[in-house]
């Protein structure tokens, strides 16, 4: 698989590609060669999933026969999909707002707060994160529990009976989002609280001289500095959240009914459960493209924002590298 | 003023508070849950005897040490090879100019943005033809969606921070390339690949989408049987509690360990933490 010898013979640092033999114009090809065999080979049901979702391919019987874009067709036609598209924007919006936003607010306090509670949280915070998103959600269930829970026993204290959360149609989207913000607000806190940490101290001066307000100072000096920090985190939170999968089989497999049927959890009850692969694989290459425009609009404007931000604080290896790396995520999408 | 200031402490130390209660409870009352037989599960909330009961059951009379097993192996298969392939290739990443570079770069990175189950719902189909279904090498050839774009872009930023100067001076010295490589570079990133590792390791360990579909009935991580425990027609919550508190430990423990270079980590490189 990995194969070391590739990378024998002497790795000089190289510049001026031109003036070099092909033998050392070759070698970073293989350097690179195992780490991208590894990966590609995963790839192949990639494309597969293309071509697979234009047969009417299951898995008990199996039948290549290509039958053009009736998958997709009858997909279109379903409201099942309309609901699934549905389900995940709004998932994917309420989950990744609250946590911005809350991730935002924490990040700050933590920024400000300088005694010993806000650092043993600095630390205490992350661990949500690092617990399994399943064993979390399993937590989270078992508290939820009207029998075992601890969360029906204090909501009855203050007199409200009989919370049904993820049983109940109107309470179970909520639930999930409860969990999601529960799990990954602190990656939320942590970039921000990076950002925070590594704000330059002279424009904050000035501005306590010039005696503007601290909303004022907050929304013109801190927000705009804090911006491709806080777009990274949105960027990563909004591409997992639309394509959250276990969270929700977790708690309830899609149900009750088809309330929490994300393009995911719809997908995989189709493709693997019900064993209609053929007609499951047009609703991930739906989510797919979703994902990437998402991911296009985000990357144009963090790219936007690192050059109003930075300024020339940020080293120019590191710009130039992000410059290079947004116009590649932008390319790849068209 | 000071009245003032003071209450603005007050409320931020309280919204804190109230988030870290937030945050954190949940792990506690599991915690506390561990020690709590089967017949003061439901009578009880705080008060209670505790007992070890539950620990032994799990330990000793389930399969539980076999679902550790099975995610030991696949997580650390994982990392090592992540790790094997991905750092050469970080190297040529940061240090070399090649036509398509950042092309490859990034397409090496958009494997982690691919939905898992675009992914593995052709990959079942694959893994039966090829007998990768349920074994070990299918897992952890599948698990470096997760592990090969992290090691490669974190540690390709670290490389990215030596000055090449160290390098040429060791050239001049006439070092030959592996002793510059593992005397000079390698102590230098070594923060960095370490934390990033280990990183791999919890990702991998806390995978489920890929164990529940590509493996399950020999191999079974631990994501895999937790979900098993809760459909159980007689559910003992206490040993549940025990299972989901393990297999926590290991990612909270790395987590702590690496915490300095999380941001990076998390953030593959994005964010300088």
């Amino acid at each position: 698989m990995n194969n070391p010898n590739e990378i024998n013979s002497n790795s000089s640092v190289l510049r001026g590609i031109n003036t070099v033999p092909f033998k050392t114009r070759v070698r970073p090809y293989l350097i690179v060669a195992p780490a991208l065999l590894i990966t590609i080979g995963i790839l192949i049901p990639f494309v597969m999933a293309i071509y697979y979702s234009l047969t009417a391919y299951t898995f008990r019987i199996p039948n290549s026969d290509f039958v053009g874009f009736r998958n997709w067709t009858r997909m279109f036609e379903n409201p099942q999909f309309w609901n699934a598209l549905k389900v995940t924007i709004t998932y994917a919006f309420w989950s990744t707002t609250v946590e911005m936003l809350l991730g935002l607010g924490i990040a700050m306090l933590l920024g400000n707060l300088k005694n010993r509670f806000s650092r043993i949280m600095r630390v205490a915070l992350i661990f949500p994160l690092m617990v399994a998103p399943v064993v979390g959600t399993i937590i989270w269930q078992l508290m939820l529990r009207s029998s075992v829970g601890i969360i029906d026993k204090l909501l009855n204290l203050l007199g409200i009976y009989g919370a049904q959360w993820g049983a109940s149609h109107q309470t179970a989207m909520m639930t999930v989002v409860m969990i999601d913000v529960w799990i990954n607000c602190p990656f939320v806190i942590i970039l921000i609280l990076a950002g925070i940490q590594s704000l330059p101290k002279s424009p904050f001066e000035s501005a306590k001289i010039d005696g503007g307000s601290a909303w004022f100072n907050f929304r013109n000096l801190t927000l705009p500095m804090l911006k491709p920090g806080i777009l990274i985190a949105l960027l990563f939170r909004l591409m997992a959240a639309l394509q959250e999968f276990s969270i929700i089989f977790a708690l309830t497999k899609g149900g009750p009914g088809d309330t929490l049927m994300s393009l995911s959890v719809t997908a995989y009850t189709q493709g693997y459960m019900y064993q209609r692969f053929a007609s499951a694989l047009p609703l991930i290459l739906v989510l797919w493209f979703l994902v990437n425009v998402v991911a296009n609009i985000i990357v144009k404007a963090w790219r936007k924002a690192q050059y109003q931000a930075a300024g020339k604080d940020i080293e120019e290896t590191h710009a130039k590298r992000e410059k290079n790396a947004s116009n590649q995520i932008i390319r790849e999408g068209k | 003023m000071t009245a003032r200031k003071r209450l603005t402490a007050i409320l931020q130390n309280g919204g804190l508070a109230i988030y870290a209660v937030f945050a954190l409870f949940p792990l506690l009352w599991m915690f506390i849950l561990t020690f709590k037989s089967d017949a003061e599960m439901l009578t009880t909330t705080f008060v209670f005897t505790p007992t070890l009961v539950n620990y032994q059951q799990v330990f000793f009379h389930s399969d539980y040490l076999r679902y550790i097993k099975d995610s030991f192996i696949v997580s650390t298969g994982a990392v090592l090879i992540s790790v094997l392939a991905g750092v050469p290739a970080a190297y040529a990443f940061a240090r070399y100019n090649f036509k398509k570079k950042e092309t490859i770069a990034f397409q090496i990175l958009s494997f982690k943005f691919a939905p898992e189950i675009l992914v593995v719902l052709p990959l079942y189909m694959l893994y039966r033809q090829m007998g990768l279904y349920d074994t070990y090498l299918g897992l952890i050839w599948v698990y470096q969606l997760i592990s090969m774009p992290l090691i490669i872009w974190v540690v390709r930023g670290y490389f990215e921070d030596i000055s090449v100067e160290i390098e040429h001076a060791a050239q001049v010295d006439g070092y030959p390339w592996w002793q510059i490589f593992f005397k000079v570079l390698l102590p230098l990133i070594k923060p960095g690949l370490v934390s990033s590792a280990l990183l791999c390791f919890i990702f991998a360990w806390n995978s489920f989408t890929f164990p529940l579909l590509l493996a399950g009935i020999k191999i079974e991580p631990i994501t895999v049987a937790a979900t098993k425990y809760l459909a159980q027609s007689t559910v003992h919550y206490g040993q549940m509690a025990v299972a989901a508190t393990c297999s926590a430990l290991p990612s909270i423990i790395f987590a702590i360990a690496i915490q300095k270079h999380l941001v990076r980590g998390l953030s593959f490189g994005a964010v300088k933490g």
